[in-house]
């Protein structure tokens, strides 16, 4: 098998350099189709009337009148009660607001809605826990379950020593034997996906098979999804998605909407198109799990944590969930630790995969607790994070952080800048402060397939099944064929986004970018061993004398032995190179690998009079390995950093603790931030050869993981109190400040 | 006027969100005054056909009283840039222009703009791309792009107004729109280089 590799950095024409995305133009003159612009023919439109109720029983539904309505074509009942096997009738029980009962199909959006308007459901209210930040509440209310934990300790028992008893005592006497104990309460709330084109399909049954169009971070599988719920098989899908509105790890699946709309356009034999409304999409189309903690941890002199003791709770909807403990505490493990973890079922609608699950609620309920020991021991945060590097369970070594960590306090300014927590100079009423976070994720490559063409013409087209989560999928693609055949990005004819072209792996994870990249690689450098072949004797030399540059095929060191792209390619006569490469997810190769780190640093400012945050500087600094398009990367970042000031200053999703009704369901109320909000942010590739020759490694998430640590340190050190739980909002902070 | 519009469309629901939505109501309110002022009053009900000016050009359009200029655009003109994205236009995601000014389509009524010249994002992407777009582009300020042909209006709006507008105005007056996957840093580049008379060339 030929070995594949990457050219070095000095041979790289393409890759590594800043490239603006192919699509970029489509999507800034509103030519780019997404799924919610795809209007098919004699289409229906499909409003769903959502349950009113978190918690409930449907004991009747009458849709008559709903029928009655002008343009309204179709109802469809999704949750009706109806009698069961043994005779006694089922009422659906609904488990959180927003449910879907019953879709309406009309000739039009507003002839739908009217027709949602006109249904009549008589519910049974059942009692509501909404309450996820109180574990006390949860217990007595008996929705609570243990989750997970861990205790490992450097000491082991004797062998005629009770474990548990040792473990109490051991962890014991390491609180009493540290020089600084601190203890605290961190957490950070629910918060919503809020794609900005809401989840939903245009679907069209035809003849058996059924053509849909969705909006998917999943392509090449949710043909699956719609085939198992419809009993077709799934070469009777074809799913598209050229372009997708936001996914964010939440569109994974048909969905049962979509499967309702398959099933509307058998019946009606006409297509539908059927997406969710915003407050629909914030209900029930994805959140992310809330995290609470107690921590107490146990520091030597030097500021060395010793000894992590944490009890965590949370909820990720009706099934309990919460955040996973097998990431606290966050990159930083000291030697002695005991975490627990509790869950906490409410009634509301499960989570969802948010970029990066896990690590920016571990980050945020646990960093935060490192900055109080700076803070208590009035030293400076940028020395207890590098202290503490000494013990750290991450796929980013300590060298590395050590290095990001130096890189990123020389870009803040932070010697300058930094004062003790709460000692800073006040401005009238504000005053400013600085935070660090830091995180780790894999970003392995996911599997993936492509189909590559390479034409007598000199054409080059490629087919895969992947999507652009709006990563610049395409580009990269586009970039890595044009590299390896030395042609031009503009050579090439990419072609994503359809369940028939070869399997291409879910974006999630962080994992495309390296699955793609591994793929196409493959493919051309095997496409470019054909053709040298194809080419050598007209060249009078061997295939393996051959390189591809500049638009030539050329004896390797002398350009005037050489043929142009298209000559070469008419050596190919009659045929077509036709290359089908598959990379499987896993397969240790030179072209990608997994596990990156990074360190982010933030500067805010805080109004003490009305507890206003302002961020005013975010320094990222991060490694990828090797890095593709530098420009979609640092866009990649940008956007990862400006999430992370969302979920720290702004966003939360506010239900209604009695009723788990979802207060703040639009974009006027679920607050996210704006161009004026986000002050500098400043970007840093970590990436000395060392990095680089690591090969492609996924980039999506890390970089949105500590930002929040990283503000809410920065809180504290500006006002010398900690505002526990994040997004840290005026109330909060003023509630704090006491 | 039905009573399905009166439920859904409350007058708290247009002016209880951004200024930008109450400006838009309050535009449609005065638009409708005017035309009652010129015409014959008159009660209109059920559908209808209208002409609307759409980029230069007049469309004949069937709407009824509660249609949204949004709906027109997206499922009679296949002028699809404009999205929907928030009910209270909260997002900006459907901005056009509307006699040059910003409007969020999602919140105009058709009848509101029959007359009025109505300006889509289509229309920057004519014989010769407007420096708008093509600035987005080389800022690579789009990601998913869901938000971008309403921002790419907004940023045309507010800099047919400013062209002169330096970074901080920038910063200070385009809030009217939101990008959930963070593109705000490019979209300030981009913005800026208009200014500064990139995306000409
Ligand atoms: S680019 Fe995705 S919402 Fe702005």
């Amino acid at each position: 098998m030929a070995e594949y590799s990457w050219p070095s950095k000095e041979d790289s024409r393409l890759i590594g350099k800043r490239h603006t995305r192919l699509d970029g133009l489509a999507k800034s003159t509103g030519a780019a189709r997404y799924t919610y612009d795809v209007n098919l023919p004699n289409q229906l439109i499909v409003k769903a009337l959502g349950s009113p109720h978190a918690h409930c029983k449907v004991m009747s539904v009458d849709v008559s009148a709903a029928e009655k309505t002008p343009g309204v074509v179709h109802v469809h009942v999704l949750r009706m009660p109806k009698k069961g096997d043994d005779g006694v009738m089922v009422y659906p029980e609904i488990q959180t607001e927003g449910e879907l009962i019953v879709a309406v199909a009309a000739e039009s959006e507003g002839a739908a809605a009217e027709g949602v308007s006109k249904i009549k459901v008589q519910y049974e209210q059942l009692p509501v826990f909404a309450d996820d930040d109180d574990l006390d509440a949860a217990i007595k209310a008996g929705r609570t379950k243990r989750a997970g934990g861990k205790i490992t300790l450097e000491k082991e028992p004797g062998d005629d020593e009770d474990e548990e008893e040792f473990e109490e005592k051991e962890i014991a006497r390491l609180f009493k034997e540290s020089a600084h104990v601190v203890e605290g309460h961190y957490g950070i709330d629910v918060i919503t996906h809020c794609c900005l084109e809401p989840h939903g399909s245009t679907v069209e049954w035809k003849g058996g098979k059924l053509n849909a169009y969705l909006s998917t971070q999943n392509v090449s599988k949710t043909d699956d999804g719609f085939a198992a719920a419809l009993d077709l098989t799934a070469d009777d899908v074809d799913v598209h998605c050229e372009y997708i509105g936001g996914g964010f790890g939440s569109k994974f699946r048909p969905d049962y909407w979509g499967i309702a709309a398959a099933e509307i356009s058998k019946a009606t034999g006409r297509p539908v198109k059927f997406m969710l409304t915003r407050d629909q999409e914030l209900k029930i189309a994805g959140n992310r799990p809330s995290g609470y903690i107690n921590v107490k941890l146990g520091a030597d002199k030097d500021g060395v944590v010793q000894i992590w003791d944490s009890q965590q709770w949370g909820t990720s909807g009706y099934d309990g969930g919460g955040v996973s403990d097998s990431v606290i505490p966050y990159v930083y493990r000291p030697k002695n630790y005991r975490r627990v973890a509790t869950s906490i079922a409410v009634n509301a609608d499960p989570q969802r995969a948010w970029r990066a699950p896990n690590h920016p609620q571990a980050c945020a309920m646990t960093q935060t607790a490192y900055d109080d020991l700076a803070a208590k021991m009035q030293v400076d945060s940028l020395d207890i994070f590098l202290k503490n590097l000494a013990n750290i369970e991450a796929r980013q070594t300590a060298e590395v952080y050590t290095e990001e960590l130096k890189l990123a306090a020389q870009l803040m300014d932070w010697k300058a800048k930094w004062h003790p927590h709460g000692k800073g100079p006040r401005k009238g009423s504000v005053v400013d402060g600085l935070g660090i976070g830091l995180h780790e994720w894999g970003g392995v490559a996911n599997s993936s397939s492509v189909l590559l063409r390479v034409h007598a013409d000199g054409g080059v087209s490629s087919y895969c099944g992947t999507q652009d989560l709006g990563t610049g999928t395409r580009t990269v693609c586009a970039i890595v064929l044009a590299e390896t055949f030395g042609l031009d990005i503009d050579d090439v004819k990419v072609n994503i986004g359809h369940s028939t072209y070869p399997e291409s792996g879910a974006s999630g994870g962080s994992t495309t970018v390296g699955a793609v990249s591994e793929s196409h690689r493959r493919a051309a450098t095997d496409a470019l061993a054909r053709l040298f072949e194809k080419v050598a004797p007209a060249l009078g030399a061997q295939p393996g004398d051959l390189e591809a540059k500049k638009g030539r095929i050329q004896v390797k060191g002398s350009p005037s032995k050489s043929l142009s792209w298209k000559e070469a390619c008419s050596k190919l006569g009659m045929s077509t190179i036709e290359i089908t490469t598959n990379y499987e997810r896993g397969n240790k190769t030179n072209l990608s690998s997994e596990g990156v780190g990074g360190v982010q640093m933030a500067h805010v400012s805080v109004d003490l009079e009305t507890g206003a945050v302002r961020v005013n500087k975010v320094v990222a600094v991060q490694d990828m390995g090797l890095i593709i398009n530098r420009k979609a990367a640092e866009s990649q970042i940008y956007g990862a950093v400006i999430m992370s000031i969302a979920y720290a200053l702004f966003e939360q999703r506010i239900m209604d603790p009695k009723t788990g009704a979802f207060l703040n369901a639009e974009l006027s109320d679920y607050k996210l931030p704006r161009l004026g909000d986000i002050g500098e942010i400043v970007v840093e590739m970590y990436e000395p050869e060392s990095q680089r020759s690591r090969g492609v490694i996924g980039l999506g998430e890390p970089p949105v993981i500590s930002g929040g640590a990283a503000i809410s340190n920065a809180v504290c050190n500006a006002t010398g109190v900690r505002v526990p739980v994040l997004p840290l909002t005026p109330q909060r902070v003023l509630k704090a400040l006491g | 006027m039905s009573n399905w519009f009166q439920e859904h469309f409350s007058r708290r629901k247009f002016l209880g969100g951004t200024g930008a939505v109450a400006a838009t109501a309050l535009l449609s309110e005065s638009a409708r005054q005017a035309e009652a002022a010129e015409k014959e009053p008159q009660v209109r009900s059920g559908e209808q056909t209208i002409k609307l000016k759409v980029n230069g050009k007049v469309h004949e359009v069937k709407v009824e009283p509660r249609t949204t200029l949004l709906d027109v655009l997206r499922y009679q003109l296949d002028l699809t840039g404009a999205k929907p994205v928030s009910i209270d236009g909260s997002s900006g995601a459907s901005t056009v222009i509307v006699d040059g000014k910003p409007v969020t389509a999602s919140t105009t009524l058709a009848l509101a703009v029959e007359g009025k010249a109505i300006q889509t994002v289509e229309s920057l992407a004519g014989k010769k791309l407007d420096p708008v777009p093509q600035c987005f582009v080389e800022h690579d300020a789009e990601q998913c792009g869901f938000c971008t042909p309403g921002f790419v209006v907004a940023v045309r709006a507010y800099l047919d107004k400013n062209p002169n507008a330096t970074e901080e105005m920038i910063r200070n007056n385009l809030n009217g729109n939101i990008c959930r996957c963070g593109t705000y840093v490019n979209v300030l580049q981009a913005a800026v280089a208009v200014v500064k008379g990139g995306g000409n060339g």
